[in-house]
C-alpha cells in the first residue's frame, strides 16, 4: 500500500520528526514502511505492508492516527460538512438479508457534472500512480484512500424503485463493473434494484448502473457488510477487489456517514446538490456485534505478567496504558477496586481488539518492543529425546561415512509411481489441488524419489552418483493416512577409492548389500538374512531385477528391499546405466535396539590360517555351505569367509553349471596354541561339511 | 663402472695379502668416492655385492680356488672384513643426509591421493540439526507430529477461524476427497509445524519447553526463493511467569549462539492468529556485521524469525484436554523460523530448488 506523508501531515499537523524518521517509528510499531520515495516538495511516499488483522490502517487517516499516538499530538477531525441540500423524499433502502448488511446509508445527489478530477485530487491519484476516472469515481477511491471505507456511486437513473439488499436468486446475472457478465450463487449478496441485481455488494459494481459521461444524477452508497458473505464471494467468484479486502477483514460500522459525506463532498465540488437526507438503514444485531461490543476488563498487572521487565525501571505504568489505550480510541473507565483495572471500551474500527490479551498487545507495540529487556527463564526439567534419535544418527553417520550424500527429495509423485512403488497395492493417498500431475500423490515410498534424483544426475552427465535420504512415507487412504519413517538409497556408477593407483569398480549388487549390512550391523539384532521371499503383495517389488534383488531380514521381520533397478523401470526412465536402489522400512528398524559393543578377551596365542578350494553346483547357494560350516559349532574358528569366486563359461578352469569358492577360514583357540593333529582334525571336519553340502575338493 | 681385471695374488704369505687388500681396499675408498645419488648406491652396491658379477665374488672365488688350504682361512676372513667394509660404506651413504639407497624408492608424492570419498551431509538437514542443538542446550526437548494434520491442529486450534482471511497467507495443499467430512477433521499437508505445538500441550501438562523441526507444505510455484517444500523449526515455552522479555531473551541467546555472540536481535510487532503480542524479529547480518551487503539487501539487518506471546485463546483450544493451560495462571511464547532460507544464506546458496533436487554436483560441494 502507497502513503503519502503530506497527507498524513495533513491530518496530525503536529509531527516534527523527518519522513525517514516517521517510517523507522511506524515500522517499530507494527506499521511497516517497506520503502521510503522522496517525492520532492510534495514529500514522500512510503511503501507500506500492512498485516492483515490491521485493515483499519490501510488508509491514511488510519496511520494518522497510529501516528498521533506514538508521538501524543492531536489528530484532525475529518472535514465532512456538506452544503445544504434540498428537500425530496426519502429514497426507499430496504435489507432484506441482516444477517449479510448490518447497515447501508444513501444519499441522493441531484445535477452533478460528470468530469475529470482536477486539484488536490488529481494531484495525489498522480503522486500514488493511480488511475483517474472521472470526478465521482474518482471521489469513492480516494476516501477508500483517505480513511479506508469503500463506498459506490451508482447512476441513479438507471435505477428503479429504490434499493434492495438480497441474495442472487438462482442463476441470476449480472454484468460487473469489469465488463464480465457473471452467474450468480444464491449465496451471494447482492445490491439490487426492484428489476434486478446492481452489484456484488462490497465487492464490485455493475456494469449497467455504473457513473458514466452521461450521469447526471447519482446515488452515493456506503454500507457495512459481513465479512465472511463478502469473502466468500470474492472466492466464489474469483475477484478480488479494494473493496473486498477491506470488508472482509471487517469494515468500520460507524464509518459510513463519514464517508458518505466525504465522497459526496468531493463530487459536489463540480456541482449539484444534495436531494433530502442520507437515508441510513441500522440492524441493531450488527451495530451490537460492532460498534456497540461490551467494553472488556483490562489491568496493568496482567500486562506486566505477560509482557515482563523493561530497560526502564519503572516499567510499563498505569499512566503510559491509559496514554496508549486513550491514543487508539478506546474509552478507559476506571474500576473502584483498584487503581491499575479498567473497564475498556473498544473503538468501532478496531474490530481485531476483542479481548485483554489484544489491549497488552497494543501497549507493547506503541511502548515499543525493543524497550523491553532480554532475560531468560528459569526452568526446572529435563531434556527428552526422540525414542529414535540416537538410531537415526547413527543410520545417518554410518551412511554419510560408507560415501552416501544425504538428499531430501519431493514429498509427492506422479500416480504411476505410488501405484508400481506402493509396498501395499493401493495404499496410497492422492492431493486435492496437486501442484502438478507429477507431484499428484503423497509418496507411498521413498524410492521413485531416489529413481528421479539419481536420472537427474545421470541427465546431467554425473557418472557416479551415491545418495541416500530418510523421510516420510505415507500409505493408508484418503480416511485415514499412516505416515512412517523409510530410508531409501540409491549408487550408480562406480564406487569406492580410485584414482591413478588404482582402477574404478563399477557398482554391483553387492555393494548395495555392503551398505545394507553395515547399517544392519549397527543394531542388535540376534538374526539376520537376505532372501527372495515375496513381499506384502505377493511378489518381490516389481520395480527391482527379480535376480538381483534381496529382502533383508532382521528377527523374522521385513526390513525392506534392495537390488538393481529392473530393466523395464530403467527403460522407461531412459536410464544410460545401470542404477542399485533400495529402501528400508525404519519403523520396523527402529524397534531394534542399539548394538552395545562389549569389549572381549582376545587370545594370547598364534591364529591359524587355513584356506579350502571347492567347487560347488550353482544351486548351491552360499549361505548353505555358510550355515553347513555355522551348524559344525567349532570354538576355534575365528572367523570363515570366501575369499574368492569364480566361475568360467568356457568350463574350462571350472565346469559349467558350478563355481569354485576359496574359503578362508582362522583358527585360534583362548586356551593354547593348537597343535597340528587338532588342526587337521578341524579342517577334516570342515572339509565333510563342505563335501556333504554338495561340493567337491577343486584338483 | 667397467668390469676390472681381477688381480693376481703374488703369493699367500701375510705381507703379500697385506698388499692385495690394501690395492683392494684403495679401489673401494675411489669407487666410493661419489655415492651422491641412489643410482651411484646402486651401481656401487652391484659393482662390489652383484650376487653373479660381485666384483667381491669374482675375487673371492679366484683366489681361493688357487689358495693353499692353510692360506684359505686367512684370506676367507680378510674378504669378511672386507664385505663388511663396503657394507658399511653402502649403509652410510643411505642413511647419509638427502642421498642414499632409499630414494633409489622414491616415488611422486605430487600425484593425487587415493580419496574415499565420504557422503556429504545436507546442508539444510545439518543446519536443521544445528538450531536445534542451540535449543537443546537451553532445555528444549525434541519433538515432531505428521505431515499430514487435520484442518483442526493446522488452522482451527491456532486460532485461524474458518473462512478468515489470515489462512489465504497458507495457501494449502489438500488431501483428496475431504469434502464430506466436517471442516475440522479434513486432511492436509501441514503448512506450518505450530500444529505440534497444540499436539504437545495436548500430550503434557506445564511446563513445556519444545523444539520442533520438520518438513511443511504449500501450494506455491517454486521459484529461486519458494519451494512448495520447506522446512521450519518451531519452538514453545509455557510455564507460570513466561513474558514477553523472556521470549526476547531467548531469541537473543539463541541467535547469538547460532551465529556468533556479535549478532544482535531487534523486534517489530506482527500479526500471527496463534500468539499475541506477535513479532518479527530481526538479527544484525551476520556476514558483513551490520555494514551492508547482499545477503541483507544492504539494510545491516536479516529477519528470520516470527514469535509471539501464545495466545489465549490457543490455551482455550488446549483446555479441551488439558485444563492445565490456563491463560489466567500460565503464559508461554513461541517462535518459528524457515530453515531453508537460513541454509541458503549460511552457505550461499541461490537456489531454494537445489535443496531438493539431489543433485550430486551440488551436494558434494557440503562433504
Ligand atoms: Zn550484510
Amino acid at each position: 500500500m502507497k502513503i503519502l506523508t503530506q497527507w498524513l501531515r495533513e491530518y496530525v499537523p503536529g509531527i516534527s520528526v523527518s519522513d525517514k524518521e516517521l517510517a523507522d517509528d511506524l515500522t517499530l510499531r507494527g506499521i511497516a514502511v517497506e520503502g521510503v520515495f522522496d517525492l520532492g516538495s510534495h514529500g514522500s511516499l512510503f511503501d507500506m505492508d500492512i498485516t492483515t488483522n490491521r485493515v483499519d490502517a490501510m488508509n491514511h487517516y488510519g496511520i494518522a492516527r497510529e501516528a498521533a499516538t506514538i508521538y501524543g499530538l492531536q489528530l484532525q477531525p475529518l472535514e465532512t460538512a456538506l452544503p445544504a441540500g434540498r428537500p425530496g423524499h426519502i429514497y426507499p433502502v430496504s435489507i432484506e438479508e441482516p444477517a449479510l448488511c448490518g447497515r447501508f446509508t444513501a444519499r441522493v445527489l441531484r445535477g452533478v457534472t460528470i468530469q475529470p478530477s482536477s486539484g488536490g485530487v488529481a494531484e495525489r491519484f498522480r503522486l500514488l500512480e493511480q488511475k483517474l476516472i472521472s470526478n465521482a469515481v474518482d471521489a469513492t477511491n480516494y476516501v477508500t484512500l483517505a480513511m479506508g471505507h469503500p463506498t459506490h456511486a451508482f447512476d441513479l437513473d438507471r435505477l428503479e424503485g429504490g434499493i434492495i439488499l438480497r441474495r442472487a436468486r438462482k442463476g441470476e446475472k449480472l454484468r460487473t463493473l469489469d465488463g464480465i457478465e457473471r452467474t450468480l450463487d444464491t449465496e451471494d449478496l447482492v445490491v439490487a434494484d426492484e428489476r434486478q441485481a446492481l452489484a456484488l455488494a462490497g465487492v464490485m459494481g455493475g456494469w449497467d448502473s455504473r457513473v458514466t459521461e452521461e450521469t447526471k444524477n447519482i446515488l452515493v452508497e456506503a454500507a457495512w457488510f459481513d465479512p465472511v458473505s463478502i469473502r466468500r464471494s470474492s472466492k466464489r467468484h474469483l475477484i478480488h477487489t479494494d473493496a473486498s479486502h477491506r470488508f472482509e477483514r471487517g469494515a468500520d460500522f460507524n464509518a459510513l456517514p463519514v464517508a458518505s459525506a466525504l465522497v459526496s463532498r468531493l463530487i459536489l465540488q463540480a456541482g449539484g446538490h444534495q436531494e433530502g437526507e442520507m437515508v441510513d438503514v441500522v440492524i441493531p444485531e450488527a451495530a451490537a456485534r460492532t460498534a456497540h461490543r461490551s467494553s472488556i476488563a483490562f489491568s496493568v498487572g496482567e500486562a506486566r505478567r505477560i509482557l515482563g521487565a523493561t530497560e526502564d525501571p519503572a516499567g510499563i505504568t498505569a499512566g503510559a496504558a491509559e496514554t496508549i489505550l486513550t491514543g487508539l480510541g478506546c474509552t478507559l473507565q476506571k474500576q473502584v477496586q483498584s487503581d491499575e483495572a479498567y473497564q475498556v471500551t473498544l473503538p468501532s474500527w478496531r474490530l481485531d481488539l476483542a479481548g485483554e490479551i489484544d489491549l497488552i498487545e497494543e501497549i507493547a507495540r506503541v511502548y515499543g518492543y525493543n524497550r523491553f529487556r532480554n532475560t531468560l527463564p528459569a526452568f526446572a526439567g529435563g531434556v527428552v529425546e526422540l525414542p529414535w534419535a540416537a538410531r537415526e544418527a547413527v543410520l545417518r553417520r554410518t551412511l554419510l561415512a560408507l560415501g552416501l550424500s544425504e538428499a531430501v527429495s519431493s514429498t509427492f509423485v506422479a500416480a504411476g509411481d505410488a501405484a508400481a512403488f506402493a509396498p501395499q497395492p493401493g495404499s496410497f493417498v492422492p492431493l486435492g489441488n496437486p501442484l502438478s500431475e507429477e507431484a499428484g500423490v503423497l509418496r507411498p515410498s521413498l524410492a521413485p524419489g531416489m529413481l528421479t534424483m539419481l536420472t537427474l544426475n545421470l541427465n546431467r552427465d554425473v557418472e557416479n552418483a551415491a545418495l541416500f535420504e530418510i523421510g516420510t512415507v505415507f500409505g493408508g487412504s484418503t480416511d485415514r493416512v499412516e505416515e512412517r519413517p523409510a530410508l531409501a538409497f540409491g549408487i550408480t556408477g562406480s564406487t569406492g577409492a580410485h584414482g591413478p593407483h588404482q582402477p574404478a569398480q563399477p557398482v554391483s549388487f553387492y555393494d548395495l548389500k555392503g551398505v545394507v549390512e553395515e547399517l544392519l550391523a549397527k543394531f542388535a539384532s540376534k538374526l539376520v538374512y537376505f532372501d527372495r521371499f515375496p513381499g506384502e503383495s505377493g511378489l518381490m517389488p516389481a520395480w527391482l531385477h527379480p535376480g538381483r534383488s534381496a529382502r533383508a531380514v532382521v528377527d523374522g521381520a521385513t526390513m525392506g528391499y534392495f537390488g538393481e533397478l529392473h530393466p523395464d523401470e530403467a527403460r522407461r526412465r531412459k536410464l544410460k546405466q545401470t542404477i542399485f536402489v533400495g529402501e528400508i522400512y525404519l519403523d520396523r528398524l527402529y524397534r531394534q535396539g542399539l548394538r552395545h559393543p562389549m569389549a572381549r578377551e582376545l587370545s594370547r596365542f598364534q591364529p591359524v590360517r587355513r584356506d579350502f578350494s571347492f567347487i560347488f553346483p550353482e544351486s548351491v547357494p552360499y549361505a548353505r555351505i555358510e550355515h553347513a560350516i555355522a551348524a559344525l559349532g567349532i570354538p576355534e574358528l575365528r572367523s570363515f569367509a570366501p575369499r574368492e569366486v569364480l566361475r568360467d563359461p568356457q568350463g574350462k578352469l571350472v565346469p559349467v553349471g558350478h563355481y569354485s569358492l576359496l574359503l578362508g577360514a582362522v583358527l585360534q583357540s583362548a586356551e593354547g596354541t593348537m597343535r597340528e593333529e587338532q588342526l587337521q582334525e578341524t579342517a577334516q571336519r570342515i572339509m565333510t561339511a563342505l563335501h556333504a553340502a554338495g561340493g567337491s575338493l577343486r584338483g | 663402472m667397467s668390469q676390472e681385471a681381477i688381480p693376481q695374488l703374488a703369493a699367500y704369505n701375510d705381507a703379500a695379502l697385506d698388499a692385495a687388500f690394501a690395492a683392494l681396499s684403495q679401489e673401494l675408498d675411489a669407487s666410493a668416492q661419489s655415492l651422491t645419488s641412489a643410482e651411484a648406491v646402486e651401481s656401487f652396491r652391484l659393482h662390489w655385492l652383484g650376487r653373479k658379477q660381485g666384483r667381491l665374488k669374482a675375487i673371492s672365488e679366484a683366489w681361493l680356488k688357487s689358495a693353499p688350504v692353510e692360506a684359505k682361512k686367512q684370506i676367507g676372513q680378510r674378504f669378511n672384513q672386507l664385505k663388511a667394509e663396503i657394507e658399511q660404506r653402502l649403509e652410510s651413504a643411505s642413511t647419509g643426509t638427502g642421498s642414499g639407497a632409499l630414494d633409489a624408492e622414491a616415488i611422486d608424492i605430487t600425484l593425487p591421493g587415493t580419496r574415499r570419498a565420504l557422503g556429504a551431509e545436507h546442508p539444510l538437514i545439518k543446519t536443521m540439526h544445528e538450531m536445534v542443538a542451540v535449543f537443546q542446550r537451553m532445555g528444549y526437548s525434541v519433538g515432531v507430529g505428521p505431515e499430514v494434520e487435520t484442518d483442526y491442529y493446522n488452522f482451527e486450534s491456532l486460532n485461524f477461524p474458518p473462512g478468515h482471511p489470515a489462512r489465504d497467507t497458507q495457501d494449502t495443499l489438500v488431501v483428496a476427497n475431504q469434502e464430506r467430512k466436517p471442516l475440522r477433521d479434513r486432511l492436509l499437508m501441514r503448512t506450518h509445524t505450530s500444529p505440534v505445538q497444540i499436539r504437545t500441550m495436548e500430550q503434557q501438562p506445564p511446563p513445556v519447553r519444545i523444539v520442533i523441526p520438520g518438513k511443511v507444505h504449500r501450494n506455491d510455484a517454486a521459484d529461486a526463493t519458494h519451494s512448495p517444500i520447506f522446512h521450519q523449526i518451531e519452538g514453545l515455552c509455557v510455564d507460570t511467569n513466561i513474558t514477553f522479555s523472556d521470549l526476547k531473551g531467548t531469541l537473543d541467546h539463541a541467535m547469538k549462539e547460532f551465529f556468533g555472540s556479535n549478532v544482535k536481535t531487534r523486534f517489530f510487532p506482527s500479526f500471527f492468529p496463534f500468539t499475541e503480542p506477535s513479532a518479527d524479529v530481526q538479527i544484525s547480518c551476520p556476514f558483513c556485521g551490520g555494514k551492508g551487503c547482499r545477503k541483507c539487501k544492504h539494510s545491516g539487518w536479516i529477519e528470520l524469525l516470527g514469535c509471539g506471546m501464545v495466545n489465549p485463546a490457543v490455551f482455550g483450544f488446549v483446555q479441551q484436554k488439558q485444563p492445565a493451560y490456563d491463560p489466567k495462571k500460565i503464559s508461554g511464547f513461541a517462535f518459528g523460523m524457515g530453515v531453508d532460507r537460513i541454509a541458503m544464506m549460511k552457505y550461499g546458496v541461490s537456489d531454494i530448488g537445489q535443496f531438493y533436487s539431489g543433485d550430486t554436483r551440488f551436494l558434494e560441494q557440503f562433504a
